[in-house]
This record gives C-alpha cells, structure tokens and sequence, in this order.
C-alpha cells in the first residue's frame, strides 16, 4: 500500500527529472559536446549518489514545516505539488518544483490544523530569493576568473574545446550530485514521517527505510532523466546556443553550487562550528538557480540579453506557486478525507478551524521569551548582497565603458600610425621608383647624345676631309703633309671607344627589347637585332651608316633583308612595328 | 571521450600545416609571377609546379580536418565557421594557382614600361594574403590580437586596388602602341592579381565577424 501511495512522489520526481536534467546537461548535449546516452549515465549514477548521500538536510527542513504523517496525506500532497507544475506549465507560468512542494504541505497543515513554522517558512522564502542572486554571483566570479584563466594560458581553441567537454562532464556529475542531494526532498520528503521502519542489507552496507526511500526518489529522477529528459535538453541547447561552452560552463557550475550549499549539512555544521549562522537546507529551483547565473553573465557583459520580464516572472512565481499548489492541496485533501475517507492526518484536527485561527495559535505556540535574530540576520545578509550586487555592477558597468573608450582610442590611434607608416613605406618605394625611372630616362637621353655625337663628329670630319681633297688637289701645296692630315682623319673616322661605348649602352638599355625581339623573330643575327634598335631610336638610314661604320646603301640592303625575315608585306611600316614592341 | 585530446592534438597540427602550405603558396606565386616578368621560363616552371603540388596538398589536409570536425563533434558552436573559414582561406591558394597556370597557358605580353608596376601590384596583393594568414593562425590563440592584424589587410587591398585602377588607365589612355586585344589581356591579369587580395579581404572580414562571435 506505501508503494502505491509513493506513485505521486515517484512521478514527480520523473518530471523533475524530465524537467531540471536540462539545466545541467541541456547546453552540452543540445550543442552536441557531449552525447545524450553519457550525460544520462553521468546524471543518473550522480543524482541517485546525491539523494541517498545527502538528500537528508533538505527533507528535514521540509518535515519541520510540516510533517505530513499519514500517507494518504503524503499522496495527496505530492499529487497536488506535481498537478501545480503540470498545470503552470501548461499554462506557460513560470513554476518550480520546490515551491509547489512547500505551499501543498501549508494547505496541508491548514486543512490538518497543525501549525506553519513561520520561522522555518521565513527561511525557506529567503532562500528561493537567495537562490537566484547567489547563482548570479557565483557566476560573475567564476566567469571573470576563468576569462581571466583563459587570456593567460592562451589555449588553441581546439584544445580548449577537448577540456571544456571534460569539464563540461565533470561539473554535470557535480550538478548533478546537487540536484539530487538538494531536490529530492521535493520528491519523497512528504513521505519520510510515513516511511516504514526497515533496514535492508546490501552486504556491504546497510540501507534504512528513510535511505530506501531518497534511493527511489533518486532512481525516479534518473528514469525522468533517462526516458523523457532530451526533448528538454535540445529545446535549453538551443535556446542556450547563443551562450558560448565557457559561459554554459560557469552557469552549471554556478548552479550546482548553489543547490549544493543549500543541501550540504557537512558545510552547514563546518560554518556552525566556526560561530557563524548555518546555512538553511531548503529544496532551492533548479532553475531559477540557472536564471540567475545567466543573468550574472549578462550583467557582466554591459547588460545585454538580459529580459527583466523574466526576472518579474519569477518573483510572480514566489508567490503564484505556493498559494496555487495550497490552495489545490486544502481542496484536495478535503476531497480525498470525504468522499474516498483517505486518513490524511493521523491527529485530525476540527475542521471547522478556520485559517486565522491556526495562524493565531502558531503564534501564540512561540515561547514568549525566545528572541529570533536569524531570520533579520540573513534578510540583512541578502539585503547587502543585493546592494553589493547592483553597485558591483554598476562600478564594473562603469569601468568597463571606460576602458572600451580608451581602448577603442588607443586602437584607432595605433592604427593611423599603422597607416601613415605603411604609406610613408610606399611612398619611399615609390620616390625610389621615380628616381630609378629618371635614372633611366638619363640614360637614355645620353645615349641618344653618344649617338648624335657621332653623328656630328662624322659629319665634321666628312666635311673636312673633302676640304683637304680639294686642297691636296692644288700643285703648290706640301702633299705629303696634307696626306698624312688625311689618313689621321680616316683614321678618327672610326671611332671605336665612342662606338663601344654606345653599343654597350643599346645593348643595356635594350635587354628586354631584345628578349622580346628574339622571343617573336628567334631567326634574327646580332649585327640585325642592333639594327632594329637604331631603328627603334628612329634614325635615319644615314645616321645609321655612320653608326655602324657602313654605306647608306647597306643600311637600305640590311633593312630590306631584316623586313623579310621579319615576313613584312609592303605596306607595312619597320619603324612602327619595331616601336610597339 | 578519451579520444578527444588525441584528435585535437591532430587537428591542431593539420590547421597549422595547412597555414603552412597556404603561406609558402603565396611566396611561390610572388616569385612566379616576378620570374615571368623578368623571362626566367625556368625558374616560373618550379614556382608553377610547387603551388600546384601545395594546392593539392592543402585540398587534403582541409579534408581531414573537416572529418575531424564532424566525426568527433569537435568545437559544434563555432564548427560550421571555422570550416568556412578555412574553405575561404583555401580560395587564396586556389586562385593563386589559377592565377598562375594562366600566366603559364596563355603568356602575356607585359609592355616595358608597364613591369615594374605590375610586379609592384604582385607585391602588394601578395602582401594583403600574406597578412591574413597571421591572423587567421592568432585567431586559434589569442582572438584579441586578431583585430590589430587585419588592419594591415585591409590596406593593402586597398593599395592593391588603387594600383589596379591606375595601370587600367595606362594601359587604356597612354600605351597606343598595345593592340586592344593586348590591352584586354593585361586588363585581365590585372584583375586575376587583384583578386588575390580580394580573397584575403573576404578572409580577413570573416575572421572579424568571428572574433566578435567568439568573444560573445
């Protein structure tokens, strides 16, 4: 009869399974980083080690807000918390697990009588309020230290990808582990005044009826996880696909932290046992944890991509879903004692007691003489941290802006100077081009003046040596004299240093006409491709003569062969031809 | 899982090799085409043979590298654009090598006069490529240090392009002596060099978009 009442626990524990899995593996598997059948194994040895290893501290702030201690009772509650998330989900309100749970047990103690620990329900309202900031401010730390991590160590990006796959695994077991030692007092925690008093021996250890149960709840999340969890996972992958694997990272852990701190007795006692208050153990939201480190990240990065209606939503939600999940748990309870006569109290109270009166009478239950000072205490803890939070941001919101500006100076700054270096680097190349250019005009223009030099020189000497013709002619002068003028005439006439000079500077400054040249007329002699470059020069056949140190006429004779051998029809110009190439 | 560290480690060394072959690419296509203008037939031959050896060979290595990235799921939010990315840096080397198997098939005439721009041009274009290559290898280190390389880039493109534009004026305004059908011919080489930089600068704007994507 107990397993069949545990159904409603076990089921809710399927769809926090189905559901809050997502928060820890959803951007990993959804991005494909890590496959779904792995994260499953991980998730569900982690969450089954967690409910049974640590599921206790939760569940026992759960029974002292209310022990529900009939089973009917038990059932119903759990029925009514997990129909409360089934139908604000449909209805796309922002609901948790954990505060459905919590108001279901309030309308049982309403419909039972028995009286709401407001100091335990002040806990437990602080800390879905906690939840949140906390997770944002692991996140910020975290995020700013593994940036920081990252910019020094300076990984290929590939590598980095292999370490964020096992890292992204590790703390997916880690969040796991937290989420089951955290929630599962979500799942069975109602039923734990009802757990039959068993002990079952594994051999090697010993499991209690308590322990057996965490270890079903436990076992339920994982089938949640198991069957019905990647529909969910690809849906958060991709909404989270936008976030980069190091922001997905820093959000898992954030959150798993968080569920871990509100779940750990161990590290409850050690900060007890150092004087300071300990910490509630309280089933927090998976995924308002997850929420509020997104919006850590977001604030870090200037505030972008942050949808404060979300952030309204979920403080909507505080409130929404205890009294919705309360007021379906005193309706149901009601249906269930009357019509199927279920004991859903062991101690039925009068029904006729109204609210007010139970309230009252919690109250007035209070030792007159007990001072609480831990509920101010952490209101004022999460009130600073609140302040710290949003002057934090607003100083790093500050600083940041700042250092964008000067560094967006500074780039802009660097790269004018990278500019008028480059260009102050090609306009020397080019001046050097110019310089080079004119260089070479230079030397093109004394080549031409080597060229006319002989020219004249030539001429000058024609001209005197038909002088001395004329003279040599006439009877009375000394013959011998003027022809010894005459053959040191012919002899100049030759001119072989100025005819070397300048053949060396045609042969030069005509390296690449030749190479052309011969590249098209492969057939042409030396004697025709220098020729062709007197032609190029656009001299006359005379000019040429006195160049070469021939007739005109066998200028005209080696310009007809060269017009043949270069296959020129008749109307075609040799000096034109010449001069394109 | 445990394979992972060993793929990327692989992974790693073929992305380098590959910026290895694209950067000696670029060299080789700069030594060819200056071998060409000064007549070296030779010398342009091993430059042509080389940058179609290392096309073949980056062609491979991409390959695998993409197997890498698939099979092994590897890096699944940025993948898609660093594959891109090296595709888009692939088209450096794939034009280089078009560039010079057309020198090679259908050897333009370059006009005196107009060498030296041209091989200034080579220089320039080749300059733009031989930035993004940098640039793309720090992206896999240090993203931030991306921007300051891309600068570079994207100025000598813009160098290339001027340069570009003003032997297209000579060719067509002052060299009468070129046939037309010369001068179409070295308008198109123009272009085939130019294009050379206009890849990188293809490259250069991806690796600007990625580097604010990654930092997201």
């Amino acid at each position: 009869m107990f397993l069949f009442f545990l159904t409603s626990g076990l089921f809710l524990g399927w769809s926090l399974g189905a559901n809050d899995a997502a928060n820890i593996f959803g951007s990993a598997v959804g991005s494909k980083m890590v496959r779904f059948s792995t994260a499953v194994i991980i998730a569900s040895i982690f969450v089954i080690a967690g409910s049974v290893l640590q599921g206790s501290g939760a569940a026992h702030t759960l029974g002292k807000l209310g022990s529900v201690n009939a089973i009917g009772g038990a059932f119903t509650v759990a029925l009514c918390a997990g129909f409360t998330v089934l139908w604000m989900t449909k209805l796309k309100l922002p609901v948790s697990t954990s505060q459905a749970i919590i108001g279901a047990i309030i309308g049982w103690n309403f419909y039972s009588g028995n009286p709401t620990d407001l100091n335990v329900l002040g806990r437990i309202v602080s800390t879905w309020v906690a939840g949140p900031i906390l997770g944002g401010i692991f996140a910020v730390l975290l995020y700013l230290a593994l940036k920081s991590f990252l910019s020094k160590t300076k990984i290929h990006l590939v590598k980095l990808d292999a370490y964020l796959k096992y890292a992204l695994l590790i703390i997916g077991g880690f969040g796991a582990y937290s989420l089951g030692a955290n929630n599962v007092a979500n799942v069975v925690g109602v039923f734990v005044p009802s757990a039959p008093d068993i002990q079952i021996d594994f051999g090697f250890f010993n499991l209690d009826g308590i322990q057996l149960l965490f270890l079903a709840g436990g076992i339920s999340i994982a089938v949640g996880i198991a069957t019905y969890s990647k529909k969910v996972m690809m849906t958060v992958g991709s909404d989270l696909m936008s976030l980069s694997a190091e922001s997905a990272l820093v959000i898992v852990l954030s959150h798993s932290l968080v569920l871990f701190i509100f779940s750990s007795t161990s590290l409850s006692n050690a900060l007890q046992s150092i004087g300071l208050p300990a910490i509630p153990l309280v089933p927090v939201s998976s995924s308002q944890a997850i929420v509020g480190a997104i919006m850590g990240i977001g604030f870090l990065k200037g505030g972008a991509g942050i949808e404060y209606k979300v952030l309204g939503r979920i403080s909507i939600g505080w409130i929404s879903t205890p009294i919705i999940a309360g007021l379906i748990s005193f309706v149901s309870l009601f249906f269930m004692n009357n019509v199927f006569k279920l004991t859903v109290a062991n101690e039925v109270l009068d029904k006729t007691k109204n609210i007010t009166e139970s309230i009252a009478n919690h109250i007035i239950s209070e030792p007159s003489g007990y001072i609480n000072l831990f509920q101010p205490l952490l209101y004022a803890i999460i009130a600073i941290l609140i302040l710290a939070v949003i002057l934090l941001t607003i100083k790093l919101f500050n600083n940041k802006e700042k250092l964008k500006n000067d560094q967006s100076e500074e780039l802009i700054i660097k790269f004018e100077s990278q500019e008028k270096l480059l260009k102050s680097e090609l306009n020397k190349v080019n001046e050097d081009n110019a310089k080079l250019e004119k260089e070479i005009g230079f030397k093109r223009k004394e080549q031409m003046d080597i060229a006319l030099n002989i020219i004249n020189k030539n001429r000058f000497l024609e001209k005197l040596k038909t002088k001395i013709d004329k003279i040599t002619n006439k009877p009375e002068l000394n013959k011998e004299e003027l022809t010894r003028l005459k053959k040191l005439i012919i002899d100049n006439l030759s001119l072989d240093k100025d005819r070397e000079r300048f053949n060396i500077y045609v042969n030069e400054l005509n390296r690449d006409f030749y190479f052309r040249l011969l590249s098209r007329y492969p057939n042409l002699t030396e004697n025709e491709q220098r020729l062709c470059s007197l032609v190029r020069l656009n001299l006359s056949s005379k000019e040429m003569a006195s160049i070469l140190n021939i007739s005109t006429k066998s200028v005209e004779v080696n310009r007809h062969r060269l017009r043949k051998k270069m296959f020129l029809k008749r109307e075609e110009n040799l000096t034109e031809l010449i001069g394109k190439l | 899982m445990i394979k992972i560290f060993k793929t990327s480690k692989n992974v790693i060394v073929n992305i380098d090799e590959y910026f290895n072959n694209v950067e000696l690419g670029i060299l080789n296509f700069k030594q060819g085409v200056n071998h060409y203008l000064d007549g070296n037939a030779t010398e342009f031959d091993n430059n042509l043979n080389k940058i179609i050896e290392l096309e073949e060979k980056s062609d491979a290595i991409i390959r695998k590298i993409e197997n890498d990235f698939y099979v092994h799921s590897l890096m699944p939010n940025y993948s898609s654009d660093i594959l891109n990315l090296l595709e888009r840096i692939d088209d450096i080397i794939d034009k280089i090598k078009d560039n010079v198997s057309q020198f090679d098939v259908e050897a333009p005439y370059f006009p005196e006069d107009l060498k030296n721009d041209f091989s200034k041009l080579v220089s320039l274009s080749v300059k733009s490529a031989e930035n993004v290559v940098p640039a793309a290898r720090v992206f896999f280190t240090s993203p931030n240090l991306v921007k300051d390389k891309l600068q570079k880039v994207i100025f000598y493109e813009r160098e290339t392009d001027k340069l570009a534009t003003s032997i297209k004026r000579r060719l067509f305004k002052e060299m009468d002596f070129l046939k037309l059908s010369e001068k179409i011919h070295l308008r198109y080489f123009t272009l085939h060099i130019e294009e050379v930089s206009d890849k990188a600068k293809i490259v250069a704007k991806m690796l600007a978009s990625m580097v604010i994507k990654i930092k997201m």
